[in-house]
């Protein structure tokens, strides 16, 4: 057991988490609790009133065809941006490990994209993607490809999945960098005498002993995918065209702030919510209790 | 089964750092070359070269007869045990044993077999299903050991492998290596910086110091006749007792045997010391007061620090002992006892 420190004040522990726990209240669980209220009332047609309906709002949410294609939008976007972010970076960090010179500067150039807001890296990448404008458009345009975000919905998802994770790959790069150090080298030389090859080396030896940052990182990264990505949809597609692009996320504030169906959109948020808490619950489950080797 | 030739081998790391400075060596087939040397010596720097896992500057490594400078560790087929044994903390014990074969292609049922009848050979039996965290620091020592037999390689190297292990099984562990290595027949490598280890395990013992060989030869011989003062101050426990002497005379001599001319420095071992041996003769030896300081009784035998000729010696006396502190007494060393040294340290 950890050392406790006892107050000899019975209020004072309690003052000193009081702000913390205002805030929390405040920012949290007023407005959870009020999406809650709000995913059971349906308003009349002007918004003049609306009634208690129980779950009428979950069965109507599940069962339309715009919801179960918005749930198939957001899978393929998490899966590949997870999937992207982390191959790249675990790429570049095990490239990292063998750069001599100049390694901290290489470092330092790979976490910048992290401090660009997701807005920003939405418009990068949608002007570079420009069919008219974009000079890496323009490339694509001479490989071949007839390419048009605008109204092709598969490039629009591949752009959106490109800015998303270009941003994450500096995070993922950090997180496997510090995991490639903490393998010990003597391992490496180990297997290498053993007679495994670079690549087999890496399958066999250091793949596996990345696996608890890896699977942390997947947590992280659905988590992104999932609720931090509205900035770059916002700005690079806006959900289309069609729905093609329209994530869980996405859809709650275009029903509920730009359609202003409030009791549908307020369901959809208690969806997600269900679905953080179970994100959550995962990774305190598997992380926390430090899937480590030793 | 194999020789290996090192042939003025040096190394420079990349900061600079001279860590090797010229060593040839010569180890027979089926030798248990010990390599000792006070830490940051080079002994790891060197076998990790002959390993393959760091370059060589300049000079050749041969193993059987064939230059390796240029072929990576994959390739050399040796074993190496390191220090902190470097087990592969996912796998089991079993696939941390077949590791190794697998990777060279080697049929399964013959991993198998050859797995089993090590595991047999090392009493790991009943480990084989565990993961390295799961085991005392003296099995994981074992399953190191394991891991380098059940290859069958050319050459085993040694990096300290019993130094994280506590006194008695560091004991035990040394006699087993030795008996392990002359059943295997397995020329071998072997790092240490505790000259006991040193002493037990070789065939063929390296003196080393500041990056060059210092002495080389069959234990005994560098036990009784160390190349410079270096050699007989690591080799041996207590270490050699050296005095200086002035113009060919000792402090405190009662009889001295004839210094050859340019000695500066006369040694004996703690263990060829005699207390009293009164009415010898300075062609029978040495012998010189010395007042005690210290007395520490071991058992089986007691050792008495003492100030004498200038200095500092310690004297070895079988069993238990009536002296005391602040005795003085006449210490006596034969003549074919004493060693000479100039001042360049080596031996005259
Ligand atoms: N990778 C390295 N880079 C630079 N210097 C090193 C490296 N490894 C060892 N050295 C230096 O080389 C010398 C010999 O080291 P080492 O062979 O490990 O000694 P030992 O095993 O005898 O204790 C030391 O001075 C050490 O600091
Ligand atoms: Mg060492």
């Amino acid at each position: 057991m950890s050392p406790r420190v006892v107050f000899p004040n019975k209020i004072l522990p309690y003052l000193l988490v009081a702000p913390q726990l205002a805030i929390t209240l405040v920012f949290f669980y007023w407005p959870a609790s009020q999406a809650l209220r709000q995913s059971m009332l349906r308003e009349d047609p002007f918004g003049l009133s609306s009634k208690f309906v129980w779950f009428d709002n979950f069965k109507k949410v599940l069962s339309d065809p715009n919801y179960l294609n918005s749930i198939q939008v957001t899978a393929i976007f998490s899966v590949s941006v997870a999937a992207v972010a982390m191959g790249t970076a675990l790429l570049l960090a095990v490239m990292a490990e063998k750069v001599v010179r100049s390694r901290n500067l290489y470092r330092t150039l790979m976490i910048w994209p992290y401090a660009v807001a997701p807005a920003i890296a939405g418009m990068l990448w949608l002007f570079l993607f420009n069919p008219s404008i974009g000079s890496l458009a323009y490339g694509l345009r001479w490989l071949g490809i007839n390419w048009d975000p605008l109204l092709d919905g598969e490039h629009a998802m591949a752009l959106v999945v490109a800015a998303a994770s270009w941003k994450q790959i500096s995070y993922n790069f950090l997180f496997f960098v510090a995991g490639l150090q903490a393998i010990p080298k003597t391992l490496i030389e180990a297997a290498a005498i053993d007679g495994a090859g670079e690549n087999k080396r890496f399958w066999t030896i250091v793949f596996p002993l990345l696996a608890p940052t890896t699977f942390f990182l997947l947590v992280v990264n659905t988590v992104y995918a999932f609720f931090d990505t509205f900035g770059i949809i916002h700005a690079v597609t806006g959900g289309g065209p069609g729905k093609s692009t329209e994530t869980l996320v996405y859809k709650v504030y275009n029903d509920g702030f730009v359609n202003l169906i409030l009791g549908d959109s307020a369901a959809q948020s208690v969806i997600l919510m269900v679905i953080v808490i179970a994100l959550t619950a995962i990774q305190f489950r598997y992380v926390e209790k430090k899937v480590h080797y030793g | 089964m194999a020789t290996v030739d090192l042939k003025d081998v040096r190394k420079v790391y990349a900061g600079g750092v001279e860590a090797v400075k010229g060593v040839s060596i010569a180890i027979p087939d089926k030798a248990l070359c010990v390599l000792v040397g006070p830490s940051g010596c080079g002994k790891s720097t060197l076998l990790r070269m002959i390993a393959g896992l760091e370059t060589i500057s300049a000079g050749t490594c041969s193993i059987d007869g064939k230059v390796v400078n240029a072929i990576g560790p994959t390739e050399r087929d040796i074993a190496m045990v390191f220090q902190n044994y470097a087990l592969y903390p996912h796998m089991k014990v079993y696939d941390n044993m077949a590791y190794g074969l697998r990777n060279r292609g080697t049929p399964k049922d013959e991993i198998d077999k050859r797995v089993r009848a090590t595991a047999q050979t090392l009493e790991l039996e009943h480990l084989l299903e565990r993961r390295p965290r799961e085991l005392s620091g003296g099995q994981r020592q074992r399953v190191a050991m394991g891991r380098a037999i059940v290859r069958n390689p050319k050459v085993f190297l040694f990096d300290e492998p019993l130094s994280n292990l506590d006194a008695k099984l560091r004991g035990q562990m040394r006699v087993e290596i030795k008996s392990l290595q002359r059943k295997l027949g397995v020329t071998s490598v072997y790092v240490t910086h505790d000259q006991l280890e040193a002493m037990t395990l070789a065939d063929v013992l390296v003196v080393m110091n500041a990056g060059l060989v210092e002495q080389l030869g069959a234990p005994l011989d560098i036990y009784e006749k160390p190349a410079s003062t270096f050699v007989a101050s690591f080799i041996g426990a207590p270490p050699m007792n050296l005095l200086p002497l002035r113009g060919g005379q000792l402090e405190d001599a009662i009889t001295l045997p004839e210094v050859s001319g340019n000695a500066t420095m006369i040694g004996f071992r703690p263990e060829d010391c005699e207390v009293g041996a009164d009415g010898a003769t300075s062609s029978d030896g040495l012998r010189l007061m010395a007042r005690v300081d210290g007395v520490e009784p071991v058992g089986s035998e007691s050792f008495l620090y003492c100030a004498a000729g200038g200095g500092k010696i310690v004297v070895r006396v079988a069993g238990r002992t009536e002296v005391l502190v602040g005795d003085q007494l006449p210490i006596f060393a034969r003549r074919e006892k004493l060693h000479f040294f100039g001042s360049d340290g080596k031996r005259v």
